[in-house]
Order: C-alpha cells, then sequence, then structure tokens
C-alpha cells in the first residue's frame, strides 16, 4: 500500500481503522430493517406476470381470507399520490402494467410468512398488448435523446470525421457489446415506514437521506419537514440505491392505510431483478483511425442502448471517447431504443465502465495493427489539453499510472505475439487498459459544525455511507478542517434531520461533503475563533468552485492484468492485477484500497461473470438470483496490486482529492479482455467473456 | 400451524412459539431482534446470514426454526464475549475486510467455522491429497473455503490476508 505523506492536516492521509468497524464486525450496525420498532407489519408485493397491457380484474378473497392478511392493497383501494408525472414512481395509480414484475399489489400482514404465501394468491386476469423486451439494434424504432445521463451532450463531431476515417493509414470499424447487469447489493432493498399523524418516518436502504425524503414529499404532495428519512448503514448499493424506485413507494402507500403501524419491506433477491435499476446492456460499434507513426486521427463511438417506454434513462457510455485521447477528428453519438422493460438507472460508473470496455479493447486492436506496445500507443495519443472543452486539466496522469503500472506489473519484457505462452494446460497472457472518471459535482450539500464543550465538536451532515468509508472519511477531514484530532469530532451523518447532503453517487460524495465541512469550519472558526463557548454553532454550503470554468477534472488510471485461459474448457483465470490510479490526495489509504480493489474485482466480474439473460417471450430475466447470476466469489479474485500515485491538484476541492468509487471498475474489464486475447489470440468483444467464446 | 421451540442464542435460552414456516433466520431476526445473522438472498447462495449451529457454520436461511429446537446458535455478535471482539473480528477491522459491511458477520462467523474444519483435517476441492492428516491453509484453500459467501463489495482481497493472520496464530 502506498501511503502518502500530506504536509498540511495531519487527519487526512492517514490508515485510521473504520470508526464503525467494531459494530460492523458484530453485526449491531442497524441497517433498514434492522431499526426496533414496535408491532409492525410485514409487506410482501404481488408482481406482474405480463410485460404490457392493463389488469382486467383482481381477485384477493383467497388472500384476504388468510388468517392475519390486514389489507391486500392493489390499484384499486390504494391512496392517490398527488404527482404522479414520474410514471416510475406512480405505483398502483392505475391499471397499467408497463415491464414484468412492476407491483401491481401487496399483501399487509402481521408475520411475513402470511404476507408471503397470502400474495401467492392473489388472481389476476390482464389485457395483454403486444411487448418488446430485448434490444434489438436494427431496430427502426431507434431515436436520440435529448440529452443523456449527467447532461451530456447526446452526440457531438469535431473535425471531418468521415474524411479522416476513410482516408486513415490504419483503421479498425468494430462492434462490442455489454450486456444488461444487475447492481445486486448484498443489502436488498429495504423500507421500514411509519406513518403517523401525519408525519413520515423512513428507515431506508439509500445512497442519499434527502434526495429520496424530498421525492417522497413530492409524490405524496407532503411538506418536507414531514417524511424524516433515517441511513445510518447501508449494505451496499453501486448506483441502484442513488435514485428512489417504485418499492419505497409501495411501503409509503401501505404505510398510509395501516396508520400508526410500522410497515417492513424488503425486496427478496429475485424482485431485485425488475424495478430497481440495472445497467443498459450496449452495442457500441468503434471506427478508429490512426496514421503510420500511430497517432489518432479518427475516433468514432457510436451506442445504442436501451430504455423503458415509460420513462427515459439514458446511459453517457460515449462520453469518454469525447475527452481520453487526443486525435484529429471524433463522432459520437447515443441511441435508443425504448421498451417494455423496467427502467435501466446507475451501476457502478454507468456510461464510463460499458464505454470503456469498447473504447479500451478498441485502443488494444489499433495498437498491434500500428505494431505499437499499447501503453506507448496510448502515450503517443495523450491530449495536452481536455479535447471537448478546450481546457487544460487540473490534473492528469495517466501517464505516470501507465509507467508505474508497467514496472510494478513487471510489463517490460513482454512479447506482444498472441499465443504464445503456455504452462501445462494454461493459455497465459497479459493485458493493459486505460481508466477515467469525471470529477462531478452536486449542488446544495450544507453542514453544521458546533462546538460540544470539553474540545469536542459536532459536525452534522445528512451524507450517507453505502460501504465507502463516509464514517471515517468524513471524520478526518472534520478533524483537519478544524485542526482538532480525530477524537474529538462527533460525526453524525445519514439521516434528513441533519443538514442537506447530496446523493452518494458519481463518485460525489467527498468532494461536496468535504467542502461543504471545511467551508463550516472556516466560517466557524472566523466567528467563534480557536477557543469557542460551549454551543457556538455554524451552517454553511459547498461553496462555488470558480475552477472548474478554468480546468477539466477527472480521475485517471491504469490496469494491468495476468489472466490464465485453459486451453481444453476455456475457463478464465485472473491470478494477478494491478492498479495504479491518479486520485489526488486520498483521504484514506486504507478505505481506498477497498474501494480500488472491490472496483477492480467488480470489472473482473463485468468481464468474466455478470449477464441478466433476458427471455423476450415475457420479458423477465430468467437467472434472477445469486446461483445464476454469477457475482465474483473469493475463489474468482486472485492477487491485487493496489497503489497511487503522488498527485498534487489544488483545483479540484479544499482536499485535493478526486471521487474514488467508481474508477475501480472503468477499464478493468477491457483490461482482462486484452489479456484473454493476448493468451489466446482470440479477441472476445462480447461481455461476459464465457468459455462458449473461446472455444472453437 | 405454530410450534413452540427452544434456541440458545449467543449464551442466551430463548423458548417462543413460532409459525413453522419460519426460517431459523426470521426467528433470529423478527422474533428474537439478533439482527447479526443479515438476509442476503434467503436462498442459501449469498452466506450473509451464516451462524454457528451446534459448532457447525450454517445458513440459517436454509433452516427451519423448528428443525432445530434445542440446539445452540452462535451469530457474529456472540463471538465478541464480554464486549472484546474475537481474534477474526480484529482482523477484519485491521486489514479492511470489509466495506458495506452487510455480509461480514456472516464472512467472521463462516471463516471462525471454516478454521475449525481445517483443523479436523476436513479436505476441500483445492485439497491436493484428500488423506492428509494436517490441511496446510494457504491462500487458494482459503479462497476456496470462503467461496460461500458472498461480498458484493468485493473485499476478497483484504477478508484473504485477514484469516490468514488468524489462522497462522
Amino acid at each position: 500500500m502506498s501511503t502518502t505523506e500530506r504536509a498540511t492536516g495531519r487527519a487526512i492521509g492517514m490508515p485510521l481503522d473504520r470508526i464503525d468497524g467494531p459494530q460492523k464486525v458484530k453485526g449491531t450496525a442497524p441497517y433498514a430493517y434492522e431499526h426496533h420498532v414496535e408491532h409492525p407489519l410485514y409487506l410482501f408485493a404481488v408482481r406482474s406476470s405480463i410485460a404490457r397491457g392493463r389488469i382486467v380484474s383482481m381477485d384477493v378473497s383467497r388472500a384476504q381470507d388468510v388468517p392475519g392478511v390486514v389489507i391486500v392493497v392493489t390499484h384499486e383501494n390504494a391512496p392517490r399520490m398527488a404527482d404522479t408525472r414520474d410514471q416510475e414512481l406512480a405505483t398502483l395509480q392505475s391499471d397499467r402494467v408497463d415491464y414484468r414484475g412492476q407491483y401491481v399489489g401487496a399483501v399487509i400482514a402481521e408475520t411475513y410468512e402470511v404476507a408471503r404465501h397470502a400474495a401467492s394468491l392473489v388472481e389476476i386476469s390482464y389485457e395483454e398488448e403486444t411487448h418488446a423486451a430485448v434490444l434489438d439494434p436494427a431496430s427502426d424504432g431507434l431515436y436520440a435523446p435529448e440529452v443523456v445521463n449527467a447532461g451530456f451532450p447526446t452526440d457531438t463531431e469535431e473535425g471531418d470525421f468521415d474524411r479522416s476515417f476513410s482516408s486513415a493509414a490504419v483503421r479498425l470499424d468494430e462492434t462490442y457489446t455489454t450486456p444488461t447487469e444487475h447492481n445486486n447489493p448484498m443489502e436488498p432493498h429495504t423500507t421500514v415506514a411509519i406513518w403517523e399523524g401525519g408525519n413520515l418516518t423512513l428507515y431506508e436502504s439509500t445512497q442519499g437521506v434527502h434526495p429520496v425524503g424530498r421525492t417522497v414529499a413530492r409524490v405524496f404532495g407532503l411538506d418536507r419537514d414531514r417524511v424524516r428519512v433515517v441511513a445510518p448503514y447501508v449494505g451496499g448499493g453501486f448506483g441502484s440505491k442513488g435514485l428512489p424506485h417504485a418499492n419505497t413507494m409501495l411501503a409509503v402507500l401501505a404505510a398510509q392505510m395501516v396508520e400508526g403501524r410500522p410497515i417492513k419491506f424488503a425486496l427478496t433477491r429475485q424482485q431485485m431483478f425488475a424495478g430497481v435499476g440495472y445497467r443498459t446492456p450496449t452495442v457500441q460499434r468503434m471506427r478508429l483511425a490512426a496514421d503510420e507513426e500511430g497517432h489518432l486521427t479518427a475516433v468514432g463511438h457510436d451506442v445504442i442502448e436501451q430504455t423503458a417506454r415509460f420513462k427515459e434513462f439514458a446511459e453517457q457510455t460515449a462520453v469518454v471517447s469525447r475527452m481520453m485521447y487526443d486525435t484529429q477528428s471524433r463522432r459520437t453519438t447515443h441511441r435508443l431504443a425504448a421498451l417494455d422493460v423496467p427502467v435501466p438507472s446507475w451501476m457502478r460508473a454507468p456510461g464510463e465502465a460499458p464505454g470503456m470496455f469498447a473504447l479500451e479493447s478498441a485502443m488494444d486492436e489499433l495498437a498491434e495493427a500500428c505494431n505499437l506496445d499499447p501503453i506507448e500507443f496510448r502515450v503517443r495519443n495523450e491530449p495536452e489539453i481536455d479535447p471537448e472543452s478546450g481546457l487544460p486539466y487540473s490534473s492528469r496522469n495517466l501517464v505516470a499510472c501507465l509507467r508505474e503500472g508497467a514496472r510494478r506489473f513487471g510489463w517490460e519484457d513482454r512479447d506482444p505475439a498472441p499465443r504464445t505462452r503456455q504452462e501445462g494446460r494454461w493459455l497465459v497472457g497479459t493485458g493493459v487498459a486505460s481508466a477515467t472518471y469525471p470529477v462531478f459535482r452536486m449542488p446544495g450539500s450544507r453542514a453544521t459544525i458546533r462546538y460540544e464543550g470539553d474540545g469536542r465538536y459536532a459536525v452534522e451532515i445528512g451524507a450517507a455511507d453505502i460501504g465507502t468509508g463516509t464514517w471515517t472519511a468524513l471524520t478526518q477531514i472534520s478533524a483537519d478542517a478544524l485542526e482538532i484530532g480525530v477524537e474529538d469530532v462527533d460525526l453524525r451523518i445519514g439521516d434528513t434531520r441533519l443538514p442537506y447532503a447530496s446523493v452518494e453517487g458519481g463518485s460525489s460524495g467527498i468532494t461536496v461533503w468535504g467542502a461543504a465541512i471545511f467551508e463550516a469550519a472556516r466560517v466557524f472558526r472566523e466567528r467563534h475563533g480557536e477557543d469557542p463557548s460551549e454551543g457556538d454553532e455554524v451552517q454553511a454550503r459547498t461553496p462555488n468552485n470558480p475552477e472548474t470554468e478554468n480546468y477539466a477534472m477527472h480521475a485517471f488510471g491504469a490496469y494491468f492484468v495476468e489472466t490464465r485461459v485453459d486451453a481444453d474448457t476455456g475457463e478464465v483465470r485472473v491470478p494477478r492485477m494491478t492498479g495504479v490510479f491518479a486520485v489526488g490526495n486520498v483521504i484514506n489509504p486504507g478505505t481506498a484500497r477497498s474501494q480500488f480493489i472491490g472496483g477492480m474485482a467488480m470489472g473482473l466480474s463485468m468481464a468474466l461473470h455478470e449477464e441478466s439473460l433476458v427471455d423476450g417471450r415475457f420479458g423477465h430475466v430468467v437467472n434472477q438470483d445469486l446461483a445464476e447470476y454469477h457475482i465474483p466469489t473469493n475463489a474468482d479474485v486472485g492477487e491485487i496490486d493496489v497503489s497511487w500515485i503522488d498527485e498534487d491538484d489544488p483545483y479540484v476541492n479544499p482536499m485535493g482529492s478526486k471521487g474514488i468509487g467508481e474508477i475501480g471498475i472503468v477499464g478493468s474489464a477491457a483490461a482482462i479482455a486484452n489479456a484473454v486475447y493476448h493468451a489466446t489470440g482470440i479477441r472476445v468483444r462480447d461481455l461476459p467473456i464465457t468459455p462458449d467464446k473461446i472455444l472453437p | 400451524m405454530d410450534a413452540e421451540v427452544t434456541l440458545k442464542v449467543d449464551g442466551t435460552d430463548h423458548t417462543f412459539v413460532v409459525d413453522t414456516r419460519t426460517t431459523l433466520l426470521d426467528a433470529l431476526r423478527e422474533r428474537l431482534g439478533k439482527t447479526s445473522p443479515k438476509k442476503g438472498c434467503d436462498h442459501g447462495q449469498c452466506g450473509a446470514c451464516t451462524v454457528l449451529l451446534d459448532g457447525r457454520r450454517a445458513n440459517s436461511c436454509l433452516t427451519l426454526a423448528v428443525a432445530y429446537d434445542g440446539s445452540e446458535i452462535v451469530t457474529a455478535e456472540g463471538l465478541a464475549e464480554n464486549g472484546e471482539l474475537h481474534p477474526m473480528q480484529r482482523a477484519f477491522i485491521e486489514h479492511d475486510g470489509y466495506q458495506c459491511g452487510y455480509c461480514t458477520p456472516g464472512q467472521i462467523v463462516s471463516a471462525v467455522g471454516m478454521l475449525q474444519e481445517a483443523e479436523a483435517g476436513w479436505p476441500s476441492h483445492v485439497t491436493e491429497d484428500l488423506n492428509v492428516e494436517e490441511i496446510t491453509l494457504d491462500d487458494d484453500e482459503i479462497r476456496e473455503r470462503m467461496s460461500g459467501n458472498l461480498c458484493r463489495c468485493a473485499a476478497y482481497a483484504n477478508i484473504v490476508p485477514a484469516i490468514r493472520e488468524v489462522s497462522g496464530r
């Protein structure tokens, strides 16, 4: 582990153990379902068995007759929402069915067992309509969205792409595809909802208590201060708990029907394969061209992906190709197919993860076509300024990552020829890929600092810790911002009674929450000095960062991978991975390292394992559990060597840090695909790389 | 149908009436308030619900509470005695063998049970010699024996050294 010493401050940069560690290892840290409530009722959802149509009738009599059942909820008796514009959230508000697995009813009962059994007894007849649930890139119904996720333009064009591409010395024109993938955090999406006297309390598994609270208030027509959302511990999210989904709305509806009694609602693992977001499948045509010296002359990245007919989500898959490398001409496009499916949403590094699989695979192919080492090829195409905005980078150390990674991994003596190393039945190969992730900022976060006497300071912000280490990192940031010891910080997060915090998404949390804390500490010292009185308090917002007008801000990384491919079975093993990152200042080397090894292993999983198989006849995911949707096990993951280079970036935020939650997955899959090619001579452009794609 | 069961959980006896459909996991979490074992899949596929059931690791979600009347159960919470963390718990903290923490109690209980299995000479899928008397717990053995416990945060590269450290003591 590289522990970067920081000149200023004492806590930032220290590998402090997680302050929530003792509770987590005992299992006593309360996740959403585990907050103690008196006399709860249990909710179990009834889901549609058709992909499109309308409900003609529902027979709830058998369910209602089960002893212990309190209410069977349907679209006919559910409370009306105040705002149904967001069709994803407008749960049980009409007889429409927009996708298979949509909530069409629910049972409220005294026990979980009764609720689940009774839910199976609800009989529904439908009027079915013709549906389409599988992405067809040849469909004539594709359309261009107005913008893509995170507000990026749908298409871009610079230079004369067609001419540059057609006249180039070396050209590549290949299509890369990635499948539907589901986030699958270990903790299911869960809500405990209590409706009492016009006040709503939610214990929620979420990446942002305030965004959930505001959405629920809007949808149900409640004052914001009547909705309290609590989430001190969250069992992972990876984006699926970033935006509120229908399951939360269903729990609130149910709570409103049983005034005063808490509703406990956790999705089953199978139910998490519809309705809580997923990564769209992508079809990506890459056209790259280079001159004889290996300088890119054209970069074309045309993406086809899916959205739901009832709500649009457009993943920003081609955006990485706009800034990654220097070229004379460039074209990027996004086209969508609107299908009768659940709406896709965020899954770790939406855009970057699938986009960099295609770009970095194509770069590997073009490097070979140019007879260049893939590292040298990337170095030759390193831009001096951000090609998209024309701004200089606040810091861009991709080349340093590539060079340092090559040294750590032992790249120097690599024979570039594919299928040249065999050990027993194992074909051995190595591969490299780059990664990038933008420094996103979300607006509006605030932090309160209050002196509580005896040298102790309360720091309050409604931030989330989904495993990212927020509890620990914000404690370290608070200590340095106030120039006190970490033991004198009382951090409070995960509750809407605390000041507003933006969602833990886009790897933006530490940037904006940390900046709010720094600002609050500055104002606190200005007003109250070094010797405050008990009760002295200051609240401050994340200040605008004027440097975002002057600099392009991105994190970078490089991966090196060894793969061993069984020549007889096509099984791919990854005994070792090296990742080197340029992410500014690292707040906590221990938790940061965990983010990187976790992201890289999720990239391994994207490369080799993950694929949600949709049965087009019915519109559902067939392999909807953890036995058939394979996420990596301990035995799938080998040695992971993680380090980062010293990077001093004074422009990004007061901590000098860049987000690290997502970059670990970006490029990891491409590095593995490139290593599989080197091992076998077989270029797999369609993820995941399963044995059938390797065997002859 | 209801039935009365007695379970000794983390050293304390509990006698209570359960719906016979109640899993051991739901009995622990919903009836006894013992939320250390977690529900990740309810199908024995993720291992988050792992407890020591009469001394052996078991998926409590795949087990009906009535089937284990009179049994002794140890959860991760119970591994910590008198407020002192178990060495495996301390090793997970020191190696940061977790992120979100949801699979962690199951990982830790599973690791403790696994060390006992190895100590007893039980071979695994990667053990070369099935008749060997003493199991050498190298990293591949640890990875194989811990593969019933999924971690979506993928802290595996930290979990393995944490367990290795405890096994070497």
